[in-house]
């Protein structure tokens, strides 16, 4: 049955009443209106539901909403500050790392999870983080220059 | 549709065109001034074949007066000067938006920042059969530079008459008529305010030429790209409408299946429940997508399930049941083969096997229907709108006009989205609801419940001089299709023949269609052919070759590969494959490394050089390149959709391997600019080559022949 708890998302706290195994994702889209946050199996297996939590990427579909709501989540509407896109958007932005785009939240969000944990990753590196993230449009060398473009202007100062 | 012209390898689009509809042009003059404000308007007429293609027979009328059949595109240029372009085709990241924008912005000399564009909305944008068969561009592409020019001559006419000047002396440029005599200007946006011109024109031969281009030709960035990378682009499994309820539709065990008994007493018995029975349809609609789930996993039934035709026996099944060769429509002959042969220096005859894939769209199915005073709206991922629409109001009994789909820019489909099938069913639940329902089909629903690129069986029996020259060429394709199956070397005797069978998955359209397969049958052919002959796999090619076109990506793509190349690597191998499709023309060289110890095949290197015509936007046409090859690399080497008694075995992602990051070679894309060609598409004809030269290159390392497609789904030794 339905319980009632908090959850705190890109800064905000929401109230929320959901079965506790309700998958986070569905909370994030269809009750909080977050739907940046994408539905592509449902079974971790492609990535596009990719959110931060506690600054760790993870696979929204597969987190219990009742899992997630200890810790802070960050999703893609969570990166842009007083309009200015963050780094990793930015990146994908310049480099035109998308096609159909619909992957592009949870690459995005993925990138941010490696480039925290590694500030300056070797290409095997981000080729071997982002092995679980699906593009079927193929835009996988451009998603690996974008990651590459982010680190630098990270290293560099912007955020 | 009846316009469609008759031409050899058309492909057989199983389920497409079935209906003629006669369309409406809803949009009266004052209406389209109404919703887009005052200023003036071009709607442009198709002439040729192929343009006529886009659109629907029948007549429609437009303010009163008869108004040629055939619009296929038109603008608008308000009292801002924003300009407005409508057309039907759909984006769903082949980038049409922005190259679309591009050649509007490049020929009403306008900044491409005041372009917009009304896409696949069957209420605003004319009629237009589907985006699908590489068209957009090689029609969008001349009809938008006609509005445009003549949207461009409006508005220096407007200009002529304020200055009371001759027209022949104005110039457009920069969004504003400048007199070069008085030095006068008025930006287009003065030009158009409190106007309602509207003209009609004939479409005419193209304008400006690419080598003129400025706007076109450059790689601008992705239209909308802060809406990607934000998350803010609502695609259609992102609305949500006031009181939309959440759709699942109960789906049958297997593959022909039918109801025998239903008991849906639980999930009616659930609160804020709709259960929808009608025939074999059954369906629930709930205030969130785990009370729908709920719901629906509380129906019991018992089904009526029916033998089919499994995984394992579909090759044989295929060859059994193929039409003899009585269909003269998919039959070519040239010559005599018997002769060719029989005066070869060598024959060699071989058999291709090509397996079911699924286009798998990372945004799945997805519809989102409303019903307001009996008439419908409904929110789609699909490349084909109209048909969709005309679907929905022939299901649901409606006037067309009743019926509006909007398409908004999708998560993919490479051809996998054509059918209403989500639609319907949102559509169907919503209309029971008295509410808007929502349908987001699960992944496994897509891996299932789509349709499958055709699987396919092809026998080859060829023969070769001494010299190297082609002597004889029999072809045979059963199922796949047609798609790319004429041979483009030269050969004096030649039989090619497509053999229909009856489905046996539900089948259709994917990037490509069967050109891949035909491609994989014959460059494959060719390559054991130039090794029967000792000769290098180029030359051999080029010994065949005469057009012009295909010589030049071959001899592109080898120059940048540096082929022939010298093995320098154990367990390396180099392979090469090349073909023509669509008005645009492939060749790819790739290097494999295979570990002779684990039997791993790493593709390691491809350099593919695509030509169709003058390029729009480089940038676009690469990520379609790129992202051909990379899908390519996915049907060459291991996807594979199984099934067996009527189940999808392996309906996820983690059975059904797509290519990923660790699968991706590093990757050259040759683009030749021909200034000199009308653009081309280049959605599909990129896919072409890459499994052939993946298979040439693991004989190269190995010695040994891969003739079916996947080709190592379990690594090499295990296939």
């Amino acid at each position: 049955m339905a319980n009632s708890m908090e959850i705190e998302v890109n800064g905000k706290r929401y109230a929320v009443s959901y079965p506790p195994d309700t998958p986070l994702l569905y909370v994030l889209r269809d009750e909080l209106g977050l739907t940046g946050t994408k539905y592509g199996c449902g079974e971790g297996q492609c990535g596009a539901c990719t959110v931060l939590i506690g600054g760790a990427p993870r696979r929204s579909c597969q987190i219990p909403v009742s899992a997630a709501a200890a810790r802070p989540i960050t999703t893609i509407e969570g990166l842009e500050k007083e309009g200015k896109l963050h780094p990793v958007q930015q990146a994908f932005l310049d480099a035109g790392a998308f096609q159909c785009a619909y992957c592009t939240s949870g690459m995005v969000m993925s990138s941010i999870g490696l480039l925290q944990a590694n500030a300056n990753p070797k290409r095997e590196e981000i080729v071997q983080f982002l092995q679980g993230n699906v593009c079927r449009c193929g835009t996988h060398p451009l998603i690996v220059e974008a990651v590459q473009h982010a680190s630098k202007m990270m290293r560099e100062g912007a955020r | 549709m009846n316009t469609v012209r008759e031409k050899f390898a058309v492909e057989p689009e199983r389920y497409e065109f079935a209906s003629a509809p006669m369309h409406q042009f809803e949009l009266q003059r004052r209406e389209f001034f109404k919703i887009l404000g005052a200023g003036i308007a071009v709607f442009v007429v198709a002439k040729d074949g192929l343009a006529v293609q886009e659109t629907a027979p029948g007549s429609r009328s437009f303010h009163n007066e008869e108004l040629s059949k055939e619009i296929t595109s038109w603008l608008h240029v308000d009292e801002d000067g924003v300009v407005t372009g409508f057309t039907g085709k759909a984006e769903m990241g082949q980038n049409i938006r922005t190259s679309i924008s591009q050649t509007l912005a490049d020929e009403l000399r306008v900044p491409f920042g005041s372009v917009r564009l009304v896409m696949a909305d069957t209420a605003l944008t004319p009629f237009d059969a589907g985006t699908f068969g590489s068209r957009t561009t090689p029609t969008m592409t001349p009809q938008f530079r006609r509005v445009a020019e003549a949207a461009r001559n409006l508005l220096i006419g407007v200009a002529a008459k304020e200055w009371n000047v001759p027209p022949e002396g104005l110039v457009a440029a920069d969004a504003k008529v400048t007199d070069p005599a008085s030095k006068r200007s008025l930006t287009y946006a003065e030009l158009a305010r409190g106007k309602t011109l509207a003209q009609n024109l004939p479409a005419e031969d193209p304008i400006t030429p690419a080598s003129e281009w400025k706007i076109a030709g450059k790689p601008l960035p992705k239209v909308d790209g802060r809406a990607f990378v934000t998350g803010s682009h609502q695609y259609t499994s992102d609305i949500r409408l006031e009181g939309m309820l959440y759709g699942k539709v109960l789906r049958p065990p297997s593959f022909g299946a039918t109801l025998a008994s239903v008991d849906d007493s639980a999930a009616k018995a659930m609160s804020g429940v709709v259960v929808v029975r009608d025939g074999d349809f059954a369906g629930v609609a709930a205030p969130s997508a785990h009370e729908a789930q709920k719901a629906l996993d509380a129906i019991r039934t018992q089904w009526k399930e029916v033998p089919q035709v499994s995984s394992k026996e579909i090759f044989a099944y295929l060859k059994k049941n193929g039409e003899p060769t009585s269909n003269e429509r998919f039959r070519r002959h040239k010559g005599s083969v018997e002769q060719g042969l029989a005066g070869a220096a060598q024959r060699l005859d071989a058999t291709y096997n090509v397996a079911y894939i699924a286009h798998a769209p990372l945004e799945p199915r997805a519809a989102v229907a409303q019903w307001a005073d009996g008439k419908l709206a409904v929110w789609t991922g699909t490349q084909r709108p109209f048909a969709n629409r005309d679907e929905l109001a022939s299901i649901f009994h409606l006037p067309e006009s009743s019926v509006r789909v909007i398409t908004p820019d999708t998560g993919a489909a490479y051809g996998g989205k054509h059918t209403s099938d989500a639609a319907i069913e949102a559509a169907r639940l919503a209309r029971a609801a008295g509410k808007p329902v929502k349908v987001v089909w699960t992944r496994e629903e897509e891996f299932t419940w789509a349709y499958f690129r055709p699987a396919g069986v092809i026998e080859v029996k060829s023969g070769i001089a001494a010299d190297g020259k082609l002597t004889a060429w029999e072809f045979h394709n059963y199922h796949s299709g047609s798609s790319g199956i004429e041979t483009p070397y030269d050969v004096a005797n030649q039989l090619t023949q497509y053999h229909q069978v009856p489905l046996v998955l539900r089948s259709g359209s994917y990037r490509g269609l069967a050109a891949t397969a035909n491609h994989f049958a014959r460059e494959t052919h060719l390559d054991a052919l130039s090794r029967a002959a000792k000769m290098d796999p180029l030359e051999f090619r080029l010994k065949n070759l005469t057009d012009e076109r295909m010589r030049a990506v071959l001899e592109a793509a080898a120059k940048s590969f540096g082929w022939p190349h010298k093995k320098v690597q154990e367990g390396q191998g180099f392979g090469l494959a090349c073909g023509a499709e669509k008005g645009s023309f492939v060749a790819a060289c790739v290097e494999v490394a295979v570990d002779h110890t684990s039997g791993a095949v790493r593709v390691v290197r491809v350099v593919e050089s695509f030509e169709c015509g003058a390029i729009v936007n480089p940038d676009g046409l690469r990520n379609q390149v790129e992202g051909a090859i990379i899908q390519g690399l996915g049907g060459a080497l291991f996807e594979a959709v199984e099934f067996e008694n009527g189940r999808i075995t392996n309906p996820h992602f983690t059975s059904y391997r797509v290519p990923r990051f660790r699968d991706v070679p590093e990757i050259e894309a040759v683009l030749l600019d021909r200034k000199d060609v009308p653009s081309a598409g280049a959605g599909e004809t990129p896919i072409m080559a890459i499994a052939p030269a993946v298979g040439n290159a693991i004989f190269d390392a190995t010695g040994v022949r891969l003739n079916n497609l996947p080709m190592i789904p379990n690594g090499l030794r295990a296939s």
